[in-house]
């Protein structure tokens, strides 16, 4: 009993800490700005922690923070693996590949009616093809390790990334097409100087959906076949055995990688965009 | 009456446009016979629809004519337009939001392959000639509309091709900010020598720019009337209250409105 009023007592105080930093000056300083949500983190987790033990929640049910913390503690090597596995190399170079092949199939379907007829409901049709069905059939196709899961990550990549390319290589204006051609400036011209540009914030909007989808597949690939190491591996495996605090460490990897991945494409978005209406500040 | 010693830059003899839209054939041009000499500043008005942004559009090779013939230069339009004969100025200053000002008016210059020197020393001057000295690193959104246009203008002169096809490059500016703007662009003119059409919807725009007015009129769009200006070359602002510009704006609001009876 004590637990759960420690922790709703740590609650409301950090609550009121949150109320107090808003309405004060500090709100407005970079400071404050930081503290407002780790302090609301950092609540969320006491109360987790307070509720758990308080109510005796079982383990299998939720494991408590602290219970999970320790175990990211404890097998560090273990989870460093698993990520090098899946992220490192099926996830990202999955996105890799999948992204720059639609980036290209794009500007071919974009160049020629015919591939756009062609192409396009063919992309449609795969992106329509349930991830499950599909990753057991590219493990079979590409092996156990890492090749299948990338291969996963690309099909499940290419399409959101190819249709967002094909809307975007339209989205300059027509007097800009036309001010291009009154120059006499080439396709490749056009192409690159002033089509990519502005087809940058639709790309860019690809890629942060296909960030997310990267790891997802990545890990969901690993259900299907792996070898003994992996993120979705460890995941099915521990479940098996109840050792759900393992499960849920892995989350917290896939959490913080898929964050930071998202991170490091809206920084980079930030700086190729920063014309664009939606980035100026 | 003018310089019989001027060249003529276009011609179009029985030129015919006809787009095909949704809801059938739309004549933009019929039977319309111009010649523009060098030097010349020819103004095109009329209502909308009455395709004076076509010709213009026609003559840099961005629609094709149905029939008649359009020569630029002596060449075709798309013969012109591959040897780069114009710069063209549109209604929007449609300036690429990642480039700077400087970076925008280099973009023309770097597709036609001039030297990074050549490029740095055409900016600048242009730069200057409207009057945006010390504008160059900053991004089109952090300028005026005018200021906007000015630097689209100096776009069109970077590569310096004889002849500036605006259309209604001031159209979506202040009244005070045009007449700054018209002055500067009769000014502009006189310095280069360039051969100039502009399209407008204003008259008195028209009348205070043009050595040759171009009156037009819709369904079919076709010219009612070519006006030769009288006025001089040197035009003060107020030269708009002077008999003969009026008596010029009065002939041109009879044509319009002769071309608007046949409705």
């Amino acid at each position: 009993m004590t637990f759960l009023v420690v922790a709703l007592v740590v609650w409301l105080a950090l609550w009121a800490l949150n109320v107090w930093i808003a309405g004060s000056p500090l709100s407005k300083a970079r400071a404050g700005k930081l503290m407002v949500p780790l302090i609301f983190g950092v609540a969320v987790l006491v109360l987790w922690e307070g509720l758990v033990r308080g109510l005796e929640v079982s383990f299998v049910i939720l494991p408590p923070p602290s219970a999970i913390a320790a175990k990211i503690g404890a097998s560090l090597p273990v989870l460093w693996q698993d990520a090098a596995q899946t992220i490192l190399k099926g996830a990202i170079p999955g996105f890799l590949i999948g992204c720059g092949s639609a980036v290209l199939v794009a500007i071919a379907i974009d160049r020629s009616p015919f591939l756009q007829r062609g192409l396009l409901p063919i992309g449609n049709f795969v992106a329509a093809l349930p991830i499950v069905g599909l990753a057991p059939i590219l493990v079979m196709w590409f092996g156990f390790d890492w090749q299948s899961k990338a291969a996963v990550v690309v099909a499940m990549v290419f399409f959101p990334m190819l249709v967002n390319t094909v809307a975007g290589l339209q989205a300059s204006e027509r007097m800009q097409r036309d001010l291009m051609a009154t120059w006499g400036a080439s396709y490749l011209q056009t192409l690159v100087k002033l089509r990519l540009p502005a087809a940058m914030p639709f790309l860019f909007n690809g890629l942060k959906i296909a960030s997310t989808l990267a790891l997802i597949g990545a890990i969901v690939a690993e259900f299907f076949g792996s070898p003994t190491y992996g993120m979705g591996f460890r995941i099915s495996t521990e479940v098996g055995r109840l050792g759900l605090d393992m499960v849920w460490a892995e989350i917290a990897v896939a959490a913080l990688a898929g964050s930071l991945l998202y991170g490091i494409v809206s920084l980079i978005e930030r700086w190729v965009t920063f014309w664009h209406p939606s980035q100026r500040h | 009456m003018k310089d019989m010693a001027s060249q003529p830059v276009i011609e179009a003899k029985g030129l015919n446009l006809v787009f095909q839209t949704a809801d059938g054939p739309v004549q933009a041009l019929k039977d319309v016979n111009l010649t523009i000499n060098q030097g010349d500043f020819v103004s095109f008005i009329g209502p909308s629809g009455c395709g004076k942004t076509t010709f213009l559009r026609a003559i840099a090779a961005l629609e094709t004519p149905t029939s008649g013939t359009l020569r630029v230069n002596g060449m075709t339009p798309d013969e012109a337009r591959r040897k780069r004969a114009y710069g063209y100025v549109f209604q929007a200053a449609g300036l690429y939001p990642w480039r700077t000002i400087a970076g925008n008016i280099k973009l023309p210059l770097e597709i036609m392959g001039f030297s990074k020197a050549e490029q740095d020393e055409r900016t600048e001057r242009v730069l200057e000639l409207v009057e945006l000295k010390g504008f160059g690193k900053k991004f089109p959104w952090q300028l005026s509309g005018g200021m906007q246009q000015r630097a689209s203008i100096a776009r069109a002169l970077a590569f310096d091709a004889d002849i500036l096809l605006m259309d209604e490059p001031f159209g979506a500016l202040d009244e005070i900010v045009r007449d700054r703007l018209n002055e500067e662009t009769l000014k502009l003119w006189a310095r280069t020598g360039k051969t100039i059409g502009f399209v407008t919807h204003s008259i008195p725009e028209a009348v205070y720019l043009s050595t040759k007015i171009v009156v037009m009129s819709p369904r079919p769009g076709r010219i009612t009337d070519v006006i030769d200006s009288p006025l001089p070359k040197e035009r003060p602002l107020d030269i708009r209250d002077s008999r003969e510009f009026i008596e010029i704006a009065h002939r041109v609001r009879e044509g319009l409105r002769a071309g608007h009876h046949e409705d």
